[in-house]
């Protein structure tokens, strides 16, 4: 059979709601083997985005390719190539690990047996315990075992490790690698700029149910045109000060941008060495005292500030 | 194909699985449907029991303008008869004891003959008159022109227990279907597991069939325990054929788990659809015939009364249990019964969200 090469494709997608537009005309393809990150803030439209794409939501408009397929006229075969784990599920309480994942392999034609997904996850441990005493890891980490049980060739994670412990967290890094290597295409959401940059190989920031930019999280930070971002406190943090100084070290040797935020001023250079002597000076002639200085290595979250002038999480 | 079919098999069993350790897991359900039944039927059985025939309690009075002789004559008279205990008192403690129930009638000595002083609307009074006055009369020379002859039935089947026991297995029915199904689907709703569970190949048909499997299942081993209790503790015979019993709980019972389906149709959460089953399964609660018959409403409700469903399951129970009806016979409760359990399935089906 011809293997399509797109695992995702859509155009035009949009979403309405009585009061609210989730989604507002989404392109979006993902390729096979490869592991797309839907970015963005909350309410930003992602979970909608993704349960349109597994065929839970209806879209007001616009078209859905899953694997080559569509939704209309493909449901059931689709349904045994795709694994899903949502934002928020809660499993039978008073079944055990074991007894869970029995009853997802038992809905797929095809799968793995259940206990190398319990070994998958780690959870041999936990195989007879009830899903009431699992911790919040570990709960997210049957819920991934869930979605892989049916050995899907297309895994949709939304938020996999919100509220996880960091070890929970590698451990499903560890999880989403495997599969890929296995050849298997990912679409996750997450609002962690590390995980993301982990993970994924193109990301797409999401915003008001736009897509306001899209590549390899390198191309990504790249697009800012440094790699270094300097936050500069003040003693005043008075909005018109913040303002005219962002304006004035705009021009300053090395600056590629310069913005004001609350409470402070956010440069983005390209060379460290040469930008900030030259802001140091600047400052000093309008007579600005400096309070705290700090860099680091651009991030996807200073793309997503740079772009819409918020912070990923607030 | 065969693939497919093997599948589907294992997910419907894997899903009625999940159902039965869901409910056996859970103590709180457990009660409800096998331990209060019992209780109920234990402490109302208690409270109802017939007695032996109980004796007429009556109070002689001794007013001072008669001599004491003509109290202490009705008095010995009374006693003498069987069913009578008769109480001397003085004229105000007659007074309270007639009127807080303590005696039926009070028999005052006059100087021409008896005066009786009772409450012509309680029965026990009425009874206390007739019986009273047989034996003052008699002892006073009155002969009876006739000697009847006494011909005395004790009807199995009609004592107040006889009647509760189909009432509460009605009853009981009801309440686990509607709860049992209702509630536990909005509860999946709200957790996203209806949702999760629609992103995996299982088809819908298969879920609802698990789910109402497991529920005759769990029927089937509802009643056994009511019935067993009541045959051994107070003696609650079966008339009918026990398949018919079982038969006709079946049908009521899936009835009233598709009507828990639509109940749980819509509701986001378990506390609507606690809501709607409430208000479901009052009227049918007070007016089907659980704790008393439901003939003693007014003629204009009746058409209404015996077109809910838990009205036909009971009578088919009754019929059954108390008077041996076939199943033809209760023919028409069944279909009561059946066209409830068919309309809301179709209406659940068209109703529900699954996602
Ligand atoms: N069922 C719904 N009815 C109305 N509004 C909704 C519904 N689901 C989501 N929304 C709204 O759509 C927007 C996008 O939500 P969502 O897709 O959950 O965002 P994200 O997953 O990125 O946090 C939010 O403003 C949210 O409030
Ligand atoms: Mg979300």
């Amino acid at each position: 059979m011809h293997e399509p090469e797109l695992a995702v494709r859509c155009r035009g997608l949009v979403k309405r709601y009585a009061d609210v537009t989730a989604v507002d005309g989404l392109d979006l393809d993902v390729r096979r083997g490869e592991c797309f990150g839907l970015l963005g803030p909350n309410g930003a439209g992602k979970t909608t985005t993704v349960e349109i794409l597994e065929g839970l939501l209806e879209p007001t408009s616009g078209e859905v390719e899953i694997l080559g397929r569509r939704w209309k006229t493909d449901e059931a075969w689709l349904r045994q190539q795709l694994g899903v784990s949502l934002q928020e599920t809660f499993l039978p309480e008073r079944l055990t690990v074991r007894e869970i994942l029995a009853l997802f392999r038992s809905l797929f034609e095809r799968g793995r047996d259940v206990d190398s997904a319990i070994d998958l996850v780690a959870l041999r441990e936990k195989e007879h315990a009830r899903y009431a005493a699992l911790s919040g890891g570990q709960r997210q980490r049957l819920a991934v075992a869930c979605a892989l049980v049916g050995e899907p060739k297309l895994l949709f994670l939304d938020e996999p490790t919100t509220g996880l412990d960091p070890q929970s967290r590698r451990m499903l890094w560890e999880v989403v690698l495997a599969f890929k290597k296995q050849g298997g295409s990912v679409v996750l959401t997450t609002h962690y700029m590390d995980e993301a940059e982990r993970l994924c190989d193109r990301v797409g920031v999401v915003d008001h149910g736009k897509m306001i930019a899209l590549g390899t999280p390198k191309e990504l930070i790249d697009s800012l045109g440094g790699s270094q971002i300097v936050e500069i406190t003040l003693a005043t943090d008075a909005e018109e000060t913040l303002a005219a100084v962002a304006a004035a070290l705009r021009s300053a040797p090395g600056v590629q941008h310069a913005r004001a935020q609350v409470g402070r001023v956010v440069l983005t250079v390209t060379e460290l060495h040469v930008a900030l002597p030259a802001v140091l000076a600047e400052l000093r002639t309008r007579g600005q005292d400096l309070t705290n200085l700090s860099t680091h290595h651009a991030t996807l979250e200073d793309v997503f500030v740079t772009l819409t002038g918020r912070a990923l999480r607030e | 194909m065969s693939e497919s079919r093997t599948t589907r098999l294992s997910a419907i069993r894997q899903i009625a699985l999940m159902r039965l350790r869901l409910f056996y897991r859970e103590p709180g359900a457990m009660f409800w449907t096998f331990g209060f039944p019992l209780v109920l039927s234990f402490v109302l059985g208690i409270a109802f029991r017939s007695r032996g025939p109980e004796p007429v309690v009556v109070a002689v009075e001794a007013p001072a303008d008669v001599p004491l002789a003509r109290a202490e004559q009705a008095h010995a008279i009374l006693s003498a008869g069987t069913d009578v205990v008769a109480r001397r008192m003085s004229p105000p403690d007659a007074e309270i004891a007639l009127r807080t129930g303590k005696v039926s009638l009070v028999v005052v000595p006059t100087s021409t003959g008896y005066a009786y002083r009772f409450d012509p609307t309680r029965p026990d009074s009425r009874l206390a008159r007739a019986v009273t006055d047989n034996l003052l009369q008699r002892a006073d020379g009155r002969t009876d022109t006739f000697q009847p002859e006494l011909r005395t039935v004790t009807a199995r089947g009609a004592r107040y227990i006889d009647f509760l026991v189909p009432g509460l297995i009605g009853f009981g029915l009801m309440s686990t279907g509607l709860w049992g199904i209702g509630f536990s689907l909005a509860e999946m709703r709200t957790k996203k597991l209806l949702k999760r569970l629609m992103a995996t190949p299982m088809r819908r048909t298969d879920f609802l069939f698990a789910f109402l499997v497991v529920r005759a299942v769990l029927l089937l081993t509802e009643l056994p325990p009511l019935l067993l209790f009541a045959h051994f503790v107070f003696d609650v015979r079966i008339a009918g054929s026990l398949v018919s019993l079982v038969l006709i709980a079946l049908l009521g019972g899936l009835t009233f788990a598709v009507m828990g389906l639509l109940l749980a149709s819509r509701a986001e959460n378990p506390q609507v659809v606690s809501g709607l089953i409430n208000v479901a399964s009052f009227p049918m609660y007070l007016c089907s015939g659980v704790f008393f018959s439901s003939s003693k409403f007014p003629d204009v409700m009746q058409p209404f009364i015996r077109a809910l469903p838990l009205t036909a399951l009971n009578d088919a129970l009754r019929a059954v249990m108390i008077e041996g009806a076939s199943l033809v016979s209760v023919g028409r409760e069944l279909a009561i019964c059946a066209a409830w359990g068919l309309g809301c399935f179709a209406l659940a089906l068209r109703l529900f969200k699954w996602r």
